[in-house]
C-alpha cells in the first residue's frame, strides 16, 4: 500500500523543471497510509518556491486518480532542503535537460573560490556564472565559452 | 480553494492542506507571536520594495537577482506571519493585507525609500548582513517554528548578502559617478543601522526563544567593517535616528506602500486567484 502511494507521489513533476520528479529533487520526504488516508510530506527546495502550491495539487490529483480520495500533503522546512538530497538519476536528468546539476557544496565564509561548472550541451569545463540569480530560486545562469551557448546551473544549496 | 472544480472527479475541497511544521503544532506564545511578526514585516516590506524594480534594474540579470531575493523574503515573511497569526487565529493574507500602518512592526531600514540602485544596494547591504546574523543565531531557537524558518532562510540570506556585497565593491570601485552614489546611498542609509540592533522590553520575555539584537552587533561590524575596507568606504558616524518601528510608528512611505500591496486584497475582500 505504502510502496504504491509512494510510487504515485514520486511520479508528480517539479512545474518548474519538468525533467525531474519531486522524489528526483528530495521535495518529497515521506509517504504514510492509513486505509483510505495518505499523508504526504514535502519539503520546499526555496521559502518562497512557487512550485510548491502545484506540487500539492498535483499530489493531491495523482493520488486522487489512484483511488485515495483523502489526501494531506503537509509542508516541513525541517531538516531544511539541500542539493544533497537530490538522486544520481535526476542529476542525470538534469544535465540531459540542459540544466547543469548541483557540484559541491559551497564553503562558508569569504572565499569566493568557486567548482568548474561543466557545459551541459559540450561538456567543457570553459564557463562562467553571468548572474548568480537565474530563471528560478535554485539556479544560476552561466554561459560556456566553448560552445557559445547560455545555460542555466542548478545551485549547490 | 474556489468552489469550482475543475479537475473532473476529483474533488479538491475535501483535502485537507495544513501546513504544518516538523515539531508539532507550532501554535505561537502571543509573545513570540509579536517577534515573528516583528520578523515577517522586515522581510514582507524589503521584498515589497525590491519588487518594484522588476522591468527597471540596471540590466536585466539584476531585474532578475532583484525578483529572486524578493520572492525568497516573501517566502521567509509568509512562513513568520503564518506563525504570528497562530496566535490569534489571524492568517498571513489577514496579517498582510488588513493591517494599517501602526499596525505594522517593521524597522525603519526596511521603508527606507528605493531610491536610486545604490541606494537600494546599500539598504540591501545592511538588510542581508543584519538578516544573516539573525537566522544564524536563530536556528538555536528553542521554539522549533522559528528554529526551522530560520535554518531553511539563512541559506537564502547567504546568497543575498554575498549579492549585495559584490554590488557594494563594484559600485564603491567603479567610475567616479557610481562611487559618488554608493557613498551617499551608505550615508542615508545607515542612520536606521542602530534600530536593528536595539534590545526591546519583548525580549525580556522570550529568553531563548528570541535572539537578542544587541549580541548581533559585532559580527554585522565585522562584515560591514571587512566589505568597507575593501570597498574604501568609511562606515559613517554621524546621525543615528531614533526609530520606532517596533512600536508601529513609521514613515510616510510605509502608507504609499501598503496602500499599494494591499489594494487589491481591499477592493476584492475574498478573492482568490
Amino acid at each position: 500500500m505504502v510502496t504504491d502511494a509512494w510510487r504515485i507521489a514520486a511520479s508528480v513533476l517539479d512545474p518548474e523543471v519538468p525533467a525531474l520528479t519531486i522524489e528526483d529533487l528530495g521535495v518529497l520526504r515521506a509517504v504514510e497510509v492509513d486505509g483510505a488516508h495518505v499523508a504526504v510530506t514535502i519539503t520546499p527546495t526555496y521559502s518562497g518556491c512557487p512550485a510548491m502550491d502545484v506540487i500539492r495539487e498535483d499530489l493531491v490529483l495523482a493520488l486522487g486518480a489512484a483511488g485515495y480520495s483523502d489526501v494531506d500533503v503537509r509542508l516541513v522546512l525541517s531538516p531544511a532542503w539541500t542539493t544533497d538530497w537530490m538522486t544520481d538519476a535526476g542529476k542525470r536528468k538534469l544535465t540531459a535537460f540542459g540544466i547543469a546539476p548541483p557540484t559541491g557544496r559551497a564553503s562558508a565564509g569569504p572565499i569566493r573560490v568557486q567548482l568548474g561548472v561543466k557545459c551541459p550541451q559540450c561538456g567543457s569545463l570553459d564557463t562562467r556564472e553571468i548572474s548568480r540569480f537565474g530563471s528560478t530560486s535554485c539556479k544560476a545562469l552561466w554561459e560556456c565559452r566553448a560552445c557559445l551557448e547560455p545555460f542555466d546551473h542548478f545551485r549547490a544549496h | 480553494m474556489s468552489d469550482v472544480d475543475l479537475h473532473g472527479d476529483v474533488t479538491v475541497e475535501r483535502v485537507t492542506l495544513s501546513a504544518e511544521l516538523a515539531g508539532g503544532e507550532g501554535v505561537a506564545t502571543p509573545d513570540a507571536a509579536e517577534y515573528a511578526l516583528w520578523l515577517g514585516d522586515d522581510s514582507l516590506i524589503l521584498a515589497q520594495q525590491l519588487s518594484a524594480w522588476i522591468a527597471r534594474a540596471p540590466e536585466l540579470e539584476e531585474d532578475v537577482a532583484l525578483a529572486n531575493i524578493a520572492l525568497d523574503l516573501l517566502g521567509h515573511a509568509r512562513s513568520l506571519l503564518r506563525y504570528a497569526g497562530t496566535a490569534d487565529g489571524r492568517t498571513e493574507d489577514d496579517l498582510a493585507y488588513w493591517r494599517d500602518e501602526p499596525g505594522f512592526r517593521s524597522a525603519w531600514l526596511f521603508e527606507q525609500p528605493n531610491g536610486d540602485f545604490a541606494q537600494t544596494i546599500a539598504r540591501q547591504l545592511v538588510a542581508s548582513a543584519y538578516l544573516f546574523e539573525l537566522y544564524t543565531a536563530l536556528q538555536s531557537s528553542s521554539d522549533e517554528t522559528l528554529a526551522a524558518i530560520a535554518a531553511k532562510a539563512v541559506k537564502e540570506v547567504d546568497y543575498h548578502r554575498d549579492h549585495a556585497i559584490q554590488w557594494t565593491l563594484r559600485l564603491a570601485g567603479g567610475t567616479d559617478e557610481s562611487r559618488r552614489r554608493m557613498l551617499r546611498a551608505v550615508s542615508d542609509v545607515w542612520p536606521y543601522v542602530d534600530e536593528l540592533f536595539r534590545d526591546e522590553p519583548l525580549l525580556d520575555r522570550l529568553e531563548g526563544v528570541a535572539v537578542r539584537p544587541s549580541t548581533l552587533r559585532g559580527a554585522f561590524d565585522a562584515v560591514i567593517d571587512a566589505v568597507f575596507a575593501e570597498a574604501s568606504l568609511d562606515v559613517p558616524t554621524g546621525f543615528v535616528s531614533s526609530g520606532g518601528g517596533r512600536r508601529g510608528s513609521h514613515f510616510s512611505t510605509l502608507g504609499y506602500l501598503l496602500a499599494e500591496m494591499q489594494v487589491l486584497a481591499r477592493q476584492h475582500p475574498g478573492a482568490t486567484w
